[in-house]
């Protein structure tokens, strides 16, 4: 990636992703420039299709034609081909990168796995289960926040890096969700160096460009539970009207033998 | 290596995670303190090491624990980059290709096929192992594509990250077999990666850390035995 240019960068995505939002601040954060496509995940472009054929999903980097999916993939690939360009996204040191990475990962792997359980868990009793893990990750950030920062604002020191990024992608999730629970995910009483992270990386210049508006989040998942709802009482219903039906069958003609 | 670099490795004969960080030290000549964790009986180095998951395995590179099998694949390929083979390629779009692969398979591969060992119900192991071939299929195509006109491995003429990923899990692939006839590589359905099963397996650093499969098969069919006693007495 040496010489003129950076080539041609296009991102493919949806405005509400925390995957896409991802990739579009680490962008930001680098000062590279690049055309972004939303798609209609109800109506996927011929793009995104054979861009990504295993998983069909956003976000798909596609830098000169090749295409790299996978957050996290696309976070660290960004991070490699312009390494020339902005800010490092991941530090130096071979074990300060082992660590930004397992936070990475566990973000995904056990903080995010959890709150998706806690909202969308079978049982009263697997969104309890999920709700507990999520609160116990949360802790465990801010332990790996003091561990990583050394005191500075950021996971990855003075200025925003990898797992900043990461978790970053999903800090305006969580601002809806809290506004619609009426709580605070990072509690300043219990978890008060996420607290202040998280101002501080909704106040920068870069994140600032890209994130989405709160309000425009909450109405999008509102719409979405509502429409949840109306899908699960339809079914619901048509399995009463099929009840129904047996019960007026078993008392007339057609079953007269 | 380095003077006065000191490694050492907490895992476990049965984990395939700990397999790989084996595979990927012998293959680039690495010498490593092995310690043989007791799953059911952690040892406190293990638990202060990795306190967030308390999994191996677990390296321990001058006193400083580095967790993840895939993150601890990277790690000894950045701190020991003159040591070696390098595991992931030079080309920024073909290492996010591997780590692309190296994701896939922990997702879409292994959860799956443990499912079918230890899923509780028969529907269950049947899905989780469908899932699995499924993802083989994907995976097939992935060979296909990164060993283009090379020596057959993910990584080209010599093995890399994608490779010690998977082979890591062929002595499971290998147990299966003999327990259930079931063939995960099938040379019938993808004849690619029943050809780099034979490939790997006859690599030298394979040799030497790949668990021996009977010792596998006695293991995996207790606790087959164990877990089926446990769920009996659940219901009764």
């Amino acid at each position: 990636m040496a010489g003129g240019g950076n080539g041609e960068v296009k991102l493919l995505g949806t405005w509400s992703s925390p995957f896409v939002l991802r990739v579009r601040l680490a962008l930001s954060l680098k000062g590279v420039s690049y055309e972004y496509v939303e798609e209609d995940l109800k109506s996927k472009s011929q793009l995104l299709l054979e861009s990504n054929p295993v998983y069909t999903k956003v976000p798909v980097l596609i830098h000169d034609g090749k295409p790299v999916c996978e957050s996290l993939v696309i976070l660290q690939y960004i991070d490699e081909a312009f390494a020339g360009i902005g800010p490092s996204l991941l530090p130096e040191d071979p074990h300060d990168r082992a660590v930004a990475r397992f936070w990475a990962a566990y973000i995904d792997g056990t903080f995010l796995k959890a709150s998706g359980q806690a909202s969308s868990g079978k049982t009263e009793e697997e969104k309890a289960e999920g709700k507990k893990h999520a609160a116990a990750a949360v802790d465990n950030l801010e332990g790996a926040l003091k561990e990583c920062s050394k005191g500075k604002p950021f996971f990855g020191g003075d200025s925003p890096g990898y797992v900043d990024v990461v978790l970053g992608g999903v800090l305006v999730w969580l601002h809806a969700g809290d506004e619609m629970k009426g709580v605070k995910t990072f509690d300043p009483a219990t978890t008060p160096l996420l607290a202040v992270w998280a101002e501080s990386f909704d106040a920068l210049d870069a994140v600032e460009a890209v994130m989405p508006d709160v309000s425009k989040l909450v109405e999008f998942a509102m719409a979405w539970i509502a429409q949840a709802a109306a899908t699960a009482a339809a079914a619901a219903a048509a399995t009463k009207g099929v009840f129904g039906s047996r019960t007026k069958w078993n008392g007339t003609e057609p079953f007269r033998v | 290596m380095a003077g006065g670099d000191e490694l050492k490795l907490l895992g476990s004969w049965l984990s395939p995670f700990a397999t790989r960080v084996k595979l990927a030290l012998a293959l680039k000549g690495l010498s490593y303190a092995e310690v043989e964790e007791d799953l059911c009986n952690k040892s406190e180095l293990l638990l202060r090491s990795n306190p967030v998951h308390k999994k191996v395995p677990v390296l321990i590179h001058n006193g400083v624990p580095v967790c993840e099998s895939v993150i601890i694949m990277q790690y000894i390929d950045e701190a020991f980059a003159g040591a070696g083979p390098s595991l992931l390629p030079l080309d920024p779009h073909e290492r996010a290709v591997a780590r692309f692969w190296a994701s896939y398979i922990d997702e879409k591969l292994v959860i799956p096929w443990v499912r079918s060992f230890r899923g509780t119900t028969e529907e269950e192991k049947s899905e989780g192992l469908k899932q699995a071939f499924a993802a083989v299929e994907n995976l097939e195509g992935a060979l296909r594509e990164c060993s283009k006109g090379k020596g057959g491995f993910f990584g080209g003429d010599g093995i890399g990250l994608v490779d010690i990923t998977l082979g890591s899990l062929l002595t499971w692939a290998h147990a299966a077999e003999v327990m259930s006839g079931t063939r995960i590589f099938d040379p019938a359905r993808t004849p690619l990666l029943a050809a780099w099963m034979v490939r790997f397996d006859e690599l030298d650093v394979a040799k030497a850390v790949l668990p021996d499969v009977g010792r596998m098969v006695e293991f995996k069919t207790k606790q087959a035995r164990a877990l089926a006693a446990a769920r009996a007495s659940d219901s009764k």
